[in-house]
């Protein structure tokens, strides 16, 4: 607190100390572990949702080869169970075109049987491309090296996309080949139809990177994609996975597995965002929450600190104010012993003064002095210098005893038994002043645990102030106890002349009094506030001009005793 | 009341020396003591008081201590405690010691007078008891 010569700016440093400390605690392992959570979240989901794809995209991929391959074994098949000659024949060929088609619903567009110089030598289909040759077509140049073939996609003499698949045979040593068109739009349908999320979609294409397909959206493949992808194709049966970002700027997903024994590549591709929505909308959640929890957390760590420090506060101030009280009541102490002895001391010269002054009394008994002028005066002044004298012994006295410890030892006491004991101690003075005392107590009033010396020193003064307002007019004093509410209520009640409105107020102020100059100092209701305060109790007065006044002195039960007196501690158990 | 001997005994020579003389004018013969010791040496050498007037706080030897010695040497003379205020509690035990009363400085001339006349005629009535038993015990011996 020595840096800080001013309080407030050290609470304000404290408080903003507690609320960084409070808030990086907390926020710390919550961002760490928010991080890692959602981090491996992310990976897991990716792994496993590209795991997924690789699935679907297999799937496919064998559905499409085995559609690939099944037509083949169908062409096959037609070209080993028919011979050239036979199949030569366009009606025959009609026939088993129609046979195909509609054992396969459509897939079949034509038939053709062409010989081995390019010839189509019959043809069964829609178009007519009956002798067309096509020797100098790619295709035929590989089919006729290889035993079995499906080609590209491509226009050819149609002008339409469309496939072929042929089979290679010989007859009579010559070699033909039976060639049928695949329907483009059933095959590409079953490309096509792949999609998955708002922009996953299929697509294949040729080793030179040729689109065989129409895609969904019918926006071109980047150049780079494609390069991309007969990159990543490896020769064996692999399906691949990598991601580049596209023209439109949002990174895509594509997925790459070998078709027709690696001449044909499936793609599948989706838009890393779309890929990723479903983590997306949990990320979001995570964020969100882990907003609201900041938020919580620094409301709450604001909070926390701001009571704290002023709980913190009120805590140095009360230490303040009782080291202040210690302080206080330290030299209130030692002041009191300062003025136990100068009482004390002050007592013997007060003394001699007195017993010189009442020596000058006796010495102007003598004849010399009878007939003095100034005799009266000499007197009078004497008495004067005895008056004053015994007005500082009361002050004196009255001084030590305000200083002076009454033996402050707690006791069980009888209440009724003191005000016994204390009335009888007074009855010869209240005989002397003319006042009839007497008492009304309630049997059986439970023990209070107090000083006996201090509470008799408060009924004694509250008596001897009775009986000086009564004396020597006269009058009666009667004192009360009775129980009340967990306290014992003494009344000391007088029939003197009663306390003023105005003074009421003041009597228990410390040097009031109303008492004539020498006969009182006014200290002796404020020590019986004092000592009843103490005790916790309360001290009162009802009054008024010409009535008298009762005093109440309250004192409370020890804890644990009930209204009737029995030991509430032993009930407890 | 009058020549009643009396043995002031005090350590404040102010107050001795004034007291003494304002007894003296009431006719009583007064001699004086400035400490425990100097009483108990006054009361060896025969002083003989009917009424000492003892201080409760003297130092050296205080007024309890004195007024033992004096009750134990002497225990037919009676001792009157003056006290400041402080001291109350020891006059209190000294009356339970034997004294036979207490006063609180400064004190009253006359107050003082009548006590030391009350204590007087204790002193005196013991006496004249003592003196009828011997009488007593001498006229019933059997010659």
């Amino acid at each position: 607190m020595d840096r800080f010569p001013d309080h407030e700016k050290y609470y304000r440093f404290l408080r903003r100390n507690i609320i960084l400390i409070v808030v990086l605690v907390s926020l710390t392992p919550m961002v760490i572990l928010t991080g890692i959570i959602l981090y491996r979240y992310h990976e897991t989901y990716y792994r496993l949702s590209v795991s997924h794809l690789e699935q679907v995209v297999e799937k496919h991929r064998s559905q499409i080869d085995t559609f690939l391959y099944d037509k083949l074994a169908d062409i096959e098949l037609l070209g080993s169970w028919f011979t050239f000659d036979q199949l030569s024949v366009e009606p025959v060929l009609e026939n088993k075109l129609q046979e195909m088609q509609a054992k396969f619903s459509g897939v079949f567009v034509d038939l053709g049987v062409i010989d081995e110089s390019g010839v189509q030598l019959a043809y069964a289909g829609p178009f007519k491309l009956t002798k067309a040759n096509y020797a100098q077509a790619d295709w035929f140049k590989k089919a006729i090296q290889s035993d079995t073939f499906i080609s590209d996609v491509f226009l050819g003499i149609r002008g339409l996309p469309h496939f072929i698949v042929a089979v290679k045979h010989t007859w009579q040593g010559r070699q033909w080949l039976l060639r049928a068109t695949i329907d483009f739009v059933a095959f590409n349908s079953l490309v096509e139809n792949i999609h998955i999320g708002k922009t996953g979609l299929a697509f294949i294409l040729n080793s030179k990177g040729e689109l065989q397909t129409h895609t969904r959206f019918s926006s071109p493949i980047p150049n780079r994609v494609v390069r991309d992808i007969l990159d990543y194709e490896s020769p064996s049966e692999e399906i691949s996975v990598f991601q580049r970002s596209s023209e439109s700027g949002n990174d895509t997903l594509y997925i790459a597995a070998p078709l027709k024994e690696g001449e044909w590549i499936l793609v599948y591709q989706q838009e890393v965002d779309d890929f990723f929505s479903g983590l997306a909308s949990t990320r979001n959640t995570a964020i969100l929450i882990f907003a609201i929890a900041c938020v919580f957390i620094i409301s709450a760590a604001v909070l926390i600190s701001s009571r704290m420090v002023r709980r913190i506060e009120r805590v140095d101030r009360e230490k303040e104010m009782m080291n202040e009280q210690v302080i206080e009541a330290g030299k209130l102490a030692s002041l009191g012993e300062l003025a136990a002895g100068i009482a004390h001391e002050i007592n013997n010269p007060v003394a001699i003064m007195v017993e010189e002054a009442g020596w000058i009394e006796d010495l102007l008994q003598e004849e010399e002095f009878k007939e003095g002028e100034n005799l009266d005066e000499f007197q009078r002044a004497l008495r004067q210098i005895r008056t004053q004298g015994s007005r500082c012994k009361d002050i004196t006295h009255k001084l030590l005893s305000f200083a002076r410890r009454t033996d402050p030892a707690k006791h069980d006491v009888s209440v009724n038994e003191l005000v016994t004991e204390v009335v009888s101690l007074s009855e010869q003075r209240a005989r002397y002043a003319n006042v009839a005392m007497s008492v009304n107590l309630t049997d059986d009033l439970p023990p209070v645990s107090v000083s006996p010396s201090e509470l008799q020193q408060v009924l004694l003064n509250l008596i001897n102030n009775a009986l000086d307002a009564m004396d020597p007019a006269g009058g009666k004093l009667e004192i009360t106890s009775r129980p009340e509410d967990g306290y014992i209520v003494i009344d000391v009640a007088d029939t003197g002349p009663g306390i003023p409105q105005a003074n009421l107020q003041r009597i228990f102020d410390p040097f009031y009094t109303t008492k004539p100059v020498g006969k009182g100092t006014g200290l002796g209701l404020s020590i019986c506030y004092g000592i009843i305060k103490k005790m916790n109790g309360e001290i009162s007065v009802n009054s008024a001009a010409g009535i008298g006044a009762t005093f109440h002195v309250k004192i409370p039960l020890k804890d644990g005793t009930d209204a009737n007196g029995r030991d509430d501690t032993t009930s407890a158990r | 009341m009058d020549n009643t001997k009396i043995l002031l005994v005090d350590d404040e020579q102010g107050f001795v020396d004034t007291m003494g003389k304002r007894l003296a004018k009431r006719n009583l013969q007064v001699q004086s003591a400035l400490s425990g010791e100097e009483a108990l040496e006054a009361l060896k050498k025969g002083a003989n008081p009917d009424v000492v007037i003892l201080d409760v706080k003297m130092p050296g030897k205080d007024g309890i201590q004195t007024l033992r010695d004096i009750k134990g040497a002497y225990p037919l003379v009676e001792v009157i405690m003056l006290t400041g205020h402080a001291t109350v509690e020891s006059a209190i035990e000294g009356m339970r010691l034997g004294a036979y009363d207490y006063l609180m400085k400064p004190c009253d001339m006359d107050v003082l007078l009548a006590k030391v006349s009350e204590a007087y005629a204790k002193k005196k009535s013991h006496e004249e008891k003592i003196m009828q038993a011997q009488l007593k015990e001498i006229t019933s011996r059997r010659v």
